[in-house]
């Protein structure tokens, strides 16, 4: 296990360095995006129209903020991720639309995803579930909010982070997904245990 | 003591209460996931750990919720029918669970499931849900439970027929939990209600959740089963937050009730590391023990 500390953009090159089961730690801009965003920017994407920020070379949150507005500005109270399998609907497409070089997110995510991330220099960095205020912590200002029309936790919340981790790099792109490694462990230990058991 | 000051104890109490659950663990809990931090052997599992440590002390020292899904509220009301203020417990509590949405802050969770609409407040139809049992005596043991979003999603009940036996119980406990794999963020804590009902088990199974996971049931042959169930999900791997690893589960507390002839439920929750409980005992003359957490600064005691 290697520690890494990036900062965006970050580069393809540098991405392709990043083994499963390396620490990262992230700098620069990241850009909150669930559900709902995920369908937009592609429906933007699909009618050729651009969307109003950039995910170049960029990280985007799985997360839904619990934010605060005091004097007409926005900070982060708390910001775990997300369950990120809702977005293997989408996030095949939105690796090959938006170019973001690192997703963050809870659960791991699957197949589709996976080769999306090999093929197109990206991976997937797991942020502890409900570390909300670990989080928070490196999350220094929130430079911008988008699409708030469609909610607090599904608007793009465009957020300067810094040191922001422990991501485990839990996809790699080079084709490697733990979770799926770690779900076929686990049904071969459980089969062991429930025959020992009858 | 006053009824009406009686009243602004309770409801300073419930705030209290939910302040303490939402941004600091009971010892128990912190404990267990200290333990599973010194133990593990998966790097990946043990960087997993440590941001939940780290995650703890930054809550608790910034008084802020560990958690950004701050649950939905639910209390459990043990109260002694000579204590007042009975008939107006529900209210109370509602009013508490609105102030601590904006004093806390937590996040608003409570939706209609009808129209979508989110009510602001953590207030609803049925919420937040209150458990009132009344019993002997003079005296509210006011316990709250806020309850994340990914853990409930991953809870289950299971009707076993009886001659599935109690090996039939621990299936279903193994099954749910490779079932639950990630999601509920573990390592998590099992609850889990054997007999009753549909309904009996799996309340039984959240309100297990209340016992601290370093108590063993007083029955030796539900001990015997918390003991066995803990090895063996723990032998499955998932590790913390489903990345591998040795520690999947920090705890079972398993409560039963006698079953129908023709029946054999067990009910299963499923909490994540999370694992917000908080509890204090009010009094007839309004003097408050806080029984989980360190009373706070101002609180009365």
């Amino acid at each position: 296990m290697t520690e890494y500390r990036l900062s965006t953009p970050v580069s393809k090159e540098d991405i392709k360095t990043l083994r499963a089961g390396d620490t990262l730690y992230l700098s620069g801009t990241m850009i909150t995006a669930r559900d709902e965003a995920h369908h937009r920017a592609l429906e933007f994407a699909a009618r050729g129209e651009a969307i109003p920020v950039e995910f170049r070379g960029k990280a985007v949150y799985h997360c839904g903020p619990l934010v605060r507005k005091e004097d007409g500005r926005w900070s982060v109270v708390s910001a775990g991720p997300t369950t990120s399998t809702r977005l293997e609907l989408f996030e095949d497409r939105f690796i090959e639309e938006f170019q973001p070089r690192v997703v963050v997110g809870k659960g791991g995510m699957g197949p589709r995803t996976t080769q999306a991330m090999e093929k197109f220099g990206c991976v997937y960095g797991s942020f502890t579930g409900g570390a909300g205020a670990l989080a928070a912590k490196s999350i220094k200002n929130v430079a911008d909010v988008l699409w708030l029309d469609l909610g607090v936790p599904e608007a793009l919340w465009v957020l300067d982070i810094e040191g922001f981790g422990p991501l485990s790099v839990t996809i790699d792109s080079h084709g490697r997904n733990l979770y799926l490694e770690v779900s076929e462990q686990v049904r071969r230990r459980k089969e062991a245990i429930l025959e020992r058991l009858s | 003591m006053d009824p009406s000051e009686l009243r602004e104890v309770v409801l300073d109490t419930t705030v209290n209460l939910l302040r303490l659950a939402e941004t600091e663990l009971p010892a128990d809990a912190v404990e267990a996931i200290r333990k599973a931090l010194t133990k593990e052997s998966s790097d990946v599992a043990k960087a997993q750990l440590d941001a939940i440590s780290r995650n703890l002390e930054i809550a608790g020292e910034g008084k802020i919720p560990m958690c950004q899904d701050t649950g939905t509220i639910i209390f459990y009301a043990d109260v002694g029918s000579d204590f007042p203020l009975l008939s107006d417990l529900r209210e109370i509590l509602t009013e508490g669970t609105k102030r601590a949405t904006e004093e806390v802050p937590l996040r608003p969770n409570a939706v209609n499931p009808f129209t979508g609409e989110n009510s602001g407040d953590n207030t609803g139809n049925m919420i937040p849900y209150v458990n009132i049992d009344i019993g002997k005596g003079d005296t509210l043991r006011l316990s709250v439970l806020p309850k994340g979003g990914g853990s409930e999603n991953t809870c289950s009940l299971k009707m076993l027929k009886p001659g599935e036996g109690i090996a039939g119980v621990k299936k279903a406990v193994i099954e749910t939990v490779v079932e639950a794999g990630a999601k509920p963020c573990p390592p998590i804590i099992l609850g889990v209600g054997v007999g009753g009902g549909a309904d009996i088990s799996l309340k039984l199974a959240k309100k297990a959740l209340l016992r601290p996971i370093d108590n063993r049931h007083p029955d030796p042959q539900v001990a015997a089963l918390e003991s066995e169930l803990l090895t063996l999900t723990n032998e499955l791997g998932v590790g913390a937050m489903g990345l591998g690893g040795d520690t999947t589960v920090l705890g079972v507390n398993v409560e039963y009730a006698h079953r129908h002839p023709a029946s054999l439920p067990v009910g299963i929750a499923i909490q994540c590391w999370a694992a917000r409980r908080a509890t204090a005992e009010i009094s007839l003359d309004g003097e408050v023990t806080y029984l989980t957490h360190t009373a706070p600064e101002g609180a009365e005691q």
